[in-house]
């Protein structure tokens, strides 16, 4: 039975699983979870995730969720390239230490100008004015505490390769600048550090990662995006009225 | 110099570190940093923590922030037994995957529920709108069924049989309500069980030690203006 990954493009932390696979040629069935469409609170889906999200992995039985478990699960279990997800105690550790703070600071914030611009008009609402400016505060907080405490003069978030941190972090980055919100204009080491990270990744499969996320706002224009269906609402209301 | 734990107890993630660091015999200095106090803020702490936040370890040269990267740390550096973090790539990633969901579930629900419920209305005497602390008290009532049905379920932990560093981060984390006066684990026979079990997992000394600050929250005496000041400015992400 081979790896199933149930993914969504559109996710930041379901293209950092993508992108992690795909690059270590990594073995695995795609099986799409369109939530635009509501397929994550389809009765299919139930059964792999009771919550609803994704990512998800299942290899036979063993049902897997949570992004961060699933690259280490994939890393340790696939045996990819040690700079990933060093063995090194200490190494190891700053990626730890990223993840931790990436939990807290980004992860829930750059995801907000996709839900602002395209997906709670998508469903007749409208998030008020000051929790955009809210969050664009919390997003230039963030974006330059990565500069100043985590990348520095380093090539790499952690260090001086690639990682399982500069995946997550690079994600994330990309959803505003989906929707418009450049936030790599005018951050010089940012700007630097996606370069080489993309280079490393190779421009096939960021084009392949990306393509999605990156024409959202051409698919809204020609009103190609799916309207989500009645059940898929309340989770989406929920998450609106948890943006700060 | 040996090792050092920067910690606050007041702190669900610095209560997690310093039962699993206690629990398993590692020597460590403790270096107090009252939050209500500001300390975080100084220029001293600044040198071990750049992100100014509890906990914090110092192990020679060698800084780190973020509890779940200094439990896998300690865990690893002194080599405690294998239930807390298993090598079996299956049950640890179980415990990867709590240590992942809790962070942006419970771990937000708990923090704003101690603070909306204590901190703001008694601490600081700056009232908490009904609907604000009534959402927030929702939502840690879903995430509690979560935390039951999606991990405890039938199992003696939130992992397995054996007590993990998941449930040490999970208790600490209710420890948080608790403090503040929520009724967590009264209306929750399965929680209920599940934490006597950790007590004696964990030992009731060194769970009662480690809990004392926060069971004592509410004899805490009303900020002073300057404190008051500051905690309202800092801490106004937390009414939301």
């Amino acid at each position: 039975m081979v790896l199933e990954l149930y993914l969504d493009l559109l996710s930041q932390p379901c293209r950092a699983v993508y992108i992690f696979a795909k690059k270590n040629d990594i073995p695995f069935e795609l099986r799409t979870v369109d939530l635009l469409k509501g397929q994550h609170a389809s009765k299919e889906f139930l059964q792999v995730n009771s919550l609803q999200r994704v990512p998800a992995l299942k290899d036979g039985d063993f049902i897997l969720t949570e992004s961060t478990a699933i690259l280490i699960y994939l890393s340790c279990k696939c045996q990819t390239a040690d700079h990933w997800y060093p063995a090194d105690l200490q190494a190891r550790a700053r990626i730890h230490e990223y993840l931790g703070w990436h939990a807290d600071c980004i992860r829930g914030t750059f995801g907000v100008p996709l839900w602002i611009r395209v997906l709670a008009p998508l469903i007749g609402t409208q998030v008020p004015e000051e929790k955009m400016d809210r969050n664009r505060t919390a997003m230039d907080r963030a974006l330059q505490q990565l500069e100043d405490k985590f990348l520095g003069d380093k090539a790499f978030l952690v260090g001086q390769h690639v990682t399982l941190a500069d995946l997550m972090a690079l994600e994330e980055l990309i959803q505003p600048v989906a929707v418009g919100y450049d936030v790599f204009e005018g951050r010089q080491r940012l700007a630097a550090w996606r370069g080489r990270v993309e280079a490393f990744l190779g421009a096939k499969l960021c084009q392949e990662a990306h393509g999605l996320v990156l024409t959202i706002l051409e698919q809204e224009a020609k009103k190609t995006l799916p309207v989500p269906p009645a059940e898929a609402y309340l989770g989406m209301l929920r998450r609106i009225s948890r943006i700060p | 110099m040996g090792l050092e734990l920067y910690l606050d107890l007041l702190s669900q993630p610095c209560r997690a570190v310093y039962i699993f660091a206690k629990k398993n015999g590692i020597p460590f200095e403790l270096r107090a940093v009252d939050l209500l106090k500001g300390q975080h803020h100084s220029d001293a702490f600044a040198q071990v923590n750049p992100l100014k936040k509890v906990p914090a370890l110092k192990d020679g040269d060698f800084t780190l922030a973020e509890s779940v990267a200094i439990l896998l740390y300690l865990s690893r550096k002194y080599k405690a037994p294998d239930h807390w973090y298993p090598q079996d790539l299956q049950a640890r990633a179980r415990v990867d995957e709590y240590l992942a969901w809790q962070h942006t579930t419970l771990r937000s629900s708990c923090s704003r529920a101690m603070w909306q419920k204590m901190m703001f209305p008694v601490f600081l005497r700056e009232p908490v709108p009904p609907e604000t602390l009534a959402a927030t008290l929702a939502e840690l009532d879903r995430c509690l069924q979560l935390l039951e049905d999606k991990f405890l379920q039938d199992q003696a932990f939130l992992t397995g049989s054996r007590i993990s560093l998941a449930d040490l981060v999970a208790m600490a984390e209710l420890m948080h309500p608790v403090g503040a006066g929520c009724r967590v684990f009264e209306s929750r026979p399965k929680l209920a069980t599940w934490r006597q079990r950790v007590e004696a997992a964990v030992g009731e000394d060194l769970f009662r030690e480690a809990n004392a600050d926060i069971l004592k929250l509410k004899d805490l005496p009303p900020a002073d203006p300057v404190t008051r000041e500051k905690l309202r400015l800092s801490m106004q992400a937390l009414l939301q």
